[in-house]
Formats: C-alpha cells, structure tokens, sequence
C-alpha cells in the first residue's frame, strides 16, 4: 500500500461503476496509490484496464450517470476530492491539476485560436489581464518549443501538426503551473520521432518545473524511459506498484512479468519467437471475487478463483496483488 | 505446431537461389489536387513517387516509416487497387501494373490484404462464416458443403472456434477480428498476402498472438508477405528484409538484421534511435537523435533529397539534388549522399558514418 506522507496526492481505495443498458461495468476497483512532489508516475495497462477512467474519477471528469463513484477518498491539498462540488472541481482543474488528453484534435476546440485557448485559463484562474495572459501564453509556446511563438497565437488549431497540437495541449495544462499534470496517453497517436520530441520536452520541463506527473501509457518502453514509480493495472485493479527500475529488474506479478517478454525491442538480442499471453482480458461486469487474471495466467491455482489477492509488499515500495510468490514459483504461504 | 527450428531459417539462403515473387520498378501513385471552382488540376499529392523493390518467394518484407510517408498507398498500389501512376509491377512472373481491372480479377486469388483496422472492415451484417466464405462466392463454384467445410478449415487454422461461425463480427474483441480478415485473406489460397498494420489497432498481449499466428501460416503454407507497420520493433521480429520509408521514398532497404544493427540512412538512425526501450538501464544509455520539425507535405516535397529538411547532416549537395536509391553491396540499398560512391550523381565521396556503435 502507498504511504501516506508529505505525498501530492494521494487516492485511496477508489471505486467506479458505469451502470449501462447492458449491464454494470466495474471499471475501477479499489485503485490507491499516491503521488510524491516532483515524481512522474507512470501507468501502464491495456485498454479497459481502467486507465483513464481512474484518472478522470479524480478530477470529475467522467459522465454522471453513467458513471458513479462508488467509494474512496482524493486527498488533494488538504481537501478529499470526491465531497468537492462540481464548481469547485472546475476551479482546481487547470489551475491546480492540468491535464492532456490522447486526442489533441478533440481536446483543442477547432474555432477558437490557440493563443485564445491558452490565455483563457490564465485570464480566468490566475486573473491575467489580456497583456500579461499574451505574455505567458508566447512564454508557454517557447517553452513547449513552438517557434515564432507570437505569431502562432493567431492560428487555429488546424494549421498545426499532430505533435504541435499535443505541444499546445500541454502548454495549456502547464498555463497556470499546476502542482500535478494527468497526462493520458498524450504520444499515442503520434509519431515515435515526434514522440521522441515530446518526451525530451517532459524531461526537460520537469527539470524546470518540479511538477508531479501521471502519464498513462500502454508503451512500456515510455514507461522505463520517463516514470520514477510506475503503477500496472489490470482488468480496473492495480496488480504492481514501485519504483520503476526495481518492477522492471524484478517483476513479481504474473501478467507484468508477461507483458515484459511479450514486447519485441529494436535493440539487443531478438528473440526467434515472441512470448504469448493467451486469452481476453475480463469482462468486468460484476464486483471482483476472483484474480482477474486468473483465465490468462500460468501460475494460476485454485484460490486464484475464490480470491481477490490483495496488494502484499514485494519488497519495501514495491507491491503486487497475487497468491503466488515469484520467487519461489510456488503459492506464497498466507 | 512445432517452433521453426533453427536449421535453416529462411533469411540464411542465398538471395540468389530465390526466386523473385514480386518485382516492383519505380513505382509512383500521384493523387491530383484539384482547386478553384473550376476544379483545375493544381498539383499532385506524390504520396509514392518512385519506389522499386523485390519481395522472395516465402519472406516477409517489412515497410516502415512515419505516418502518412506512403506505406498504406505503396502496399495497396501494388496490388493494384489503384491505377498507378507510373512503373512496373510483376507478381509471379506476371505483369501487372498496366492490366485492366477486368483482367485483374482472374489474378486476385492469388494475391491478398489483410487490413489496420478489423472493425472497419468486416460487414457487421453478415456472420462470420459469410465474411469468410465471401471471396469463394466470388472466385470458386464450391457446392454448399465444400464452402462449409473450407470455412471451418480456414477457423482452425486462424484458431477460430467453429461454433463461431453464426455470430457477428460485433460480437468478437479486436485481436478475434483480426483472426477472421486473415481467414478470410486465405479462403483462396494465396501466394501473397500484403498485412498493413495488421496489429495496430491491437493491444501489446493481443498482437504477440496475431503476429504468431502469421508466422505460423506462413511457415505452414509458404506465404509471402508484405508487413506495413509503424511499429519497428514488432517489424525487427517479423521481417526478413526492411524497407524504410520517408515522404513517398524507399530511403533504405537491407536485411532485418545489419538495417537494425547499422542503419546507414540518417532518417533510419534517428528513426530507430527514437523507439523506446522497454528496459530502464537501456533507455538510460540510448543515444537519441531528435530530429526538428515535423516531416513536409507529400503534395510539396523540398528540393533535392526528401530528408534534407531535417537530416542532421545535411550538405549543400542535399538541398539541390535528389540522392539516387542504389545498392550499395549486395541487397543493402540506401539513398543518400552520404554513401554515393563518386561520380554517380556528382557528389563527393564522403565518409561521413561516424554514427553507429560507440568507438
Ligand atoms: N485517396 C487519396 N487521395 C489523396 N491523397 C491521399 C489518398 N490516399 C492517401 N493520400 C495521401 O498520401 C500520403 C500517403 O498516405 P498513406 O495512407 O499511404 O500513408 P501511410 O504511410 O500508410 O500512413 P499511416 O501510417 O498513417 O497509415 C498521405 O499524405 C495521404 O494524405
Ligand atoms: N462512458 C462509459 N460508459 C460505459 N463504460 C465505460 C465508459 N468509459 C469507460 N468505460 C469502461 O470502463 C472500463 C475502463 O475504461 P478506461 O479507463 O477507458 O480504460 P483504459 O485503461 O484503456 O484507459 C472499460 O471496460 C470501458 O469500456
Ligand atoms: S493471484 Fe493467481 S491467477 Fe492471479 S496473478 Fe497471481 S497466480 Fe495468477
Ligand atoms: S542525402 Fe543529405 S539530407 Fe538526405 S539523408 Fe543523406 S545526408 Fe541527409
Ligand atoms: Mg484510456
Ligand atoms: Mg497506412
């Protein structure tokens, strides 16, 4: 379990449920973790696993209904995110937690300028007038390495490129310096030589800035390239939690030590045959009562099925939900 | 199904004992650009301009780059989807790139494409036997059961569970979509199966699956395939041979292994210097190149070589003329004047290829 310390944020024991025509989907289910100043963060997980939807639970950005919170606490500034009032999430989100979505052209609106989109949150959380807001936004441009910044202001978001657009997605959540910045899957869509630019910036503004960041991913390679800690999730359930250098070196759950064979590298030795993961992931229709792993794992046996394993200490700072004992290769004795 | 053992893995043989399934010369694809009321013809979109390649008879050429550099438009020109520009494309001796639609037709079981995308392109109205038995409609006067059966077989082999057969395809997740394009792709036992982006749209334990699957198959049934993908560590695993695309070029073609291990096109150096690592203590190492800019449009290349807008090593020479794509020694092609012998195009001989391993 994360420690409770002088941490940003810190989430516990989240629970999130859509409830739709076709029944329940328990998207997210106990999810906690916590958040340290100036670490990057970084989760990983296939899509469905509930990524996105943890995030957006955080910070009320999910639709409601479908979506109901069920149960947790966000501690956030001294304050438990959840019991905030709509109108009072919408003034911490852009200036005290930005964020970047994976789809630039739908997260920008189209017939507004940029420079506009930039200044507007100035204007409106830190009470710019329209001089110093022109000011910051040419600022934030230069920062996120947009040249002939002044100019560009005018431009509408359809005269930039793809990973343009995403440099002024994160211009616009750094506006108002946040304390954190959610950024999901913000290099998807893009380029791995575009890419490449973005994460440089990252690094480079973290340097800078000393912000918090929680960066989803499906791209492990991202994810041992810029995290500090990194969180693996699995059918809406955190399944490994830890610093990242020590997860990558000692996996200790069954589906991340999976999904580190079952990725090809472009440097190295090449393996003649990629390792498999067989099956689907879970459903997620109902409450868990089980591993949600158990159809696809190697290592499963019989209380894989009756249990939900609970997130035991690997090692101090690195935990993993499972019954099995990796180093061993036999059920842990619990 | 056995692992290919390590006897004698295709990429050992000799090129020169192979044979040749598919020989592609300077192809183009121009799309026009029309503007005004008028709908004058203003330009072209050269979204492949130029390109020439082989493809042997049981490999697997893999086509990498950038989106929107021509690898879709290079895979589905070649076989013939579009009437092309210019150039000449044989397929099994034939050649194709001037034959008519019509005559097209009698050729099509021979040569395939399994799609990005596997949503878009299954008719969610019909089950999956009829998504799979569609082209034996079309091309086999198989009675009823013979289809059934073919259709079954075809299950099997891309692990598909019989039962499946009366569903839709809106009912299966992504990789099991996937599965039914490739049924379908080989209901007509081809030779050639073009695979563009087959696991894109996939998740990272879905397309280990579905790339398993196609190298199976084709140790199985001797297919050849063409694998576009921008994914150039899943292409490293796949491919026999990689070709490098940039803004409509083939910049480099060589063998998977000395185009991985000493790439000698910039474009392919910062391209593979770009990937991620999935280990900590590599990515730590990782000299990155970070290329400037962002790549120029295909309807408004730059003068001279294609790269020269962010090579970082760009000469005087790149900005005036187009570097020639020839082979440099045996089955390693580059285009670049970095490695032109002098003479050829008038460029100095340069040794310029420092990059590379760390001396
Ligand atoms: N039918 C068309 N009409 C006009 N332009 C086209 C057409 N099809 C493709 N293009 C253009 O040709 C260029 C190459 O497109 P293509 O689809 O081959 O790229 P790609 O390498 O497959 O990219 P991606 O990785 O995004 O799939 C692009 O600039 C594209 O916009
Ligand atoms: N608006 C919604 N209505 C119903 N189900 C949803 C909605 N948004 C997400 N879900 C479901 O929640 C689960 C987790 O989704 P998500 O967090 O988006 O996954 P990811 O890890 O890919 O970001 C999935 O099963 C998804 O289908
Ligand atoms: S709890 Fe059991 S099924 Fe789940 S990951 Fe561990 S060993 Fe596998
Ligand atoms: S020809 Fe010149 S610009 Fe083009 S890739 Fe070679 S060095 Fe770079
Ligand atoms: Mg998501
Ligand atoms: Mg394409």
């Amino acid at each position: 379990m994360p420690e409770i310390g002088q941490s940003v944020l810190q989430v516990q024991d989240l629970k999130t449920v859509f409830s739709t025509r076709a029944g329940d989907i328990h998207a997210v289910n106990s999810v906690s973790f916590s958040l340290q100043p100036g670490e990057l963060l970084g989760v990983v997980g296939e899509s469905g696993s509930g990524k996105s939807v943890t995030m957006m639970s955080l910070i009320g950005l999910l639709p409601m209904p479908p979506a109901e919170v069920r149960a947790g606490t966000v501690q956030f500034g001294g304050r438990d995110l959840l019991k905030l009032e709509q109108k009072q999430l919408q003034a911490l989100r852009g200036r005290d937690i930005g964020f970047v979505f994976q789809d630039p052209m739908t997260s920008l609106n189209p017939v507004f300028t940029v420079g506009f989109q930039i200044m507007e949150p100035l204007r409106k959380h830190m009470g710019m007038d329209k001089s110093a807001a022109r000011r910051r936004a040419v600022d934030l441009l230069e920062l996120v390495g947009i040249p002939d910044a002044e100019r560009r202001l005018r431009d509408f978001p359809h005269q930039f490129s793809g990973g343009m657009r995403q440099r002024v997605m994160i211009a616009i959540a750094l506006a108002c310096d946040p304390k954190v910045l959610i950024a999901d899957e913000p290099t998807t869509a893009l380029d791995v030589t575009i890419q490449a630019q973005i994460l440089e910036l990252v690094k480079d503004l973290r340097q800078k800035l000393g912000m918090s960041i929680i960066w989803i991913t499906h791209d492990l390679g991202v994810i041992a390239g810029i995290a500090d800690r990194v969180m693996v999730m699995y059918g809406g359930q955190v399944v490994e939690y830890g610093p990242v250098r020590e997860v990558f070196a000692n996996p200790a759950h069954p589906y991340t030590r999976a999904l580190m064979t079952t990725v090809p590298s472009v440097r190295g030795e090449r393996a003649p045959k990629l390792n498999v993961i067989e099956g689907q992931p879970p459903m997620l229709s109902q409450h868990p009562t089980a591993c949600p792993f158990r159809a696809r794992c190697t290592h499963a046996f019989e209380r894989c099925a009756r249990e939900n394993p609970a997130r035991y200490t690997v090692l101090e700072g690195h935990d993993a939900a499972c019954f099995w004992d990796h180093t061993t290769g036999e059920p842990r004795n619990v | 199904m056995p692992p290919v053992s390590g006897t004698t893995p295709l990429v050992s043989h000799a090129m020169s004992d192979r044979r040749k399934l598919v020989e592609v010369r300077d192809l183009k694809m121009y799309f026009p650009i029309n503007s005004g009321i008028l709908r004058r013809h203003t330009g072209d979109v050269k979204a492949v301009d130029g390109v020439s390649f082989d493809i042997y008879e049981g490999e697997t050429l893999g086509i990498v780059g950038e989106s929107g550099c021509g690898k879709s438009t290079c895979g589905r020109a070649v076989l013939r989807l579009y009437d092309i520009t210019a150039g000449t494309i044989k397929i099994d001796g034939v050649e194709i790139g001037t034959k008519s639609q019509h005559a097209l037709r009698k050729m099509r079981p021979t040569m395939q494409m399994v799609f990005q995308d596997p949503q878009a392109c299954l008719n969610p109205r019909m089950t999956v036997a009829g998504i799979i038995g569609e082209p034996l409609d079309e091309h086999t006067k198989m009675s009823k059961a013979e289809k059934l059966d073919r259709i079954y077989e075809l299950m099997d082999a891309v692990g598909l569970n019989r039962s499946f057969a009366n569903r839709y395809p809106h009912a299966f997740s992504g990789g099991q979509r996937q599965r039914i394009g490739i049924a379908r792709a080989l209901a007509l036992n081809p030779k050639f199966i073009i695979c563009d982006e087959p696991i894109a749209a996939l998740d990272v334990s879905i397309q280990a699956q579905v790339v398993n699957l196609l190298e199976e198959l084709q140790d199985r049934l001797g297919l050849t395939y063409m694998f576009i993908s921008h994914d150039l560590s899943m292409v490293r695993h796949i491919a026999d041979r990689v070709a490098v695309m940039y803004l409509g070029k083939i910049v480099e073609l060589a063998p998977r292994d000395v185009l991985y291990n000493a790439p000698l096109h910039p474009y392919t150096e910062a391209l593979l210097s770009a990937v991620p690592d999935p280990d900590p203590a590599i990515e730590a190492r990782v000299q990155r190149i970070i290329l400037k800019g962002d790549v120029p449009s295909p309807s408004n290349p730059p003068k001279g070589c294609n790269f020269c807008t962010r090579c970082p090593k760009v000469m005087d020479i790149c900005r005036e003329i187009d570097p020639e794509f020839r082979e440099l020694e045996p089955g390693r092609f580059v285009a670049c004047h970095l490695h032109n012998t002098a003479g050829s195009t008038g460029a100095p001989r340069n040794e310029h290829n420092q990059q590379g391993e760390d001396a």
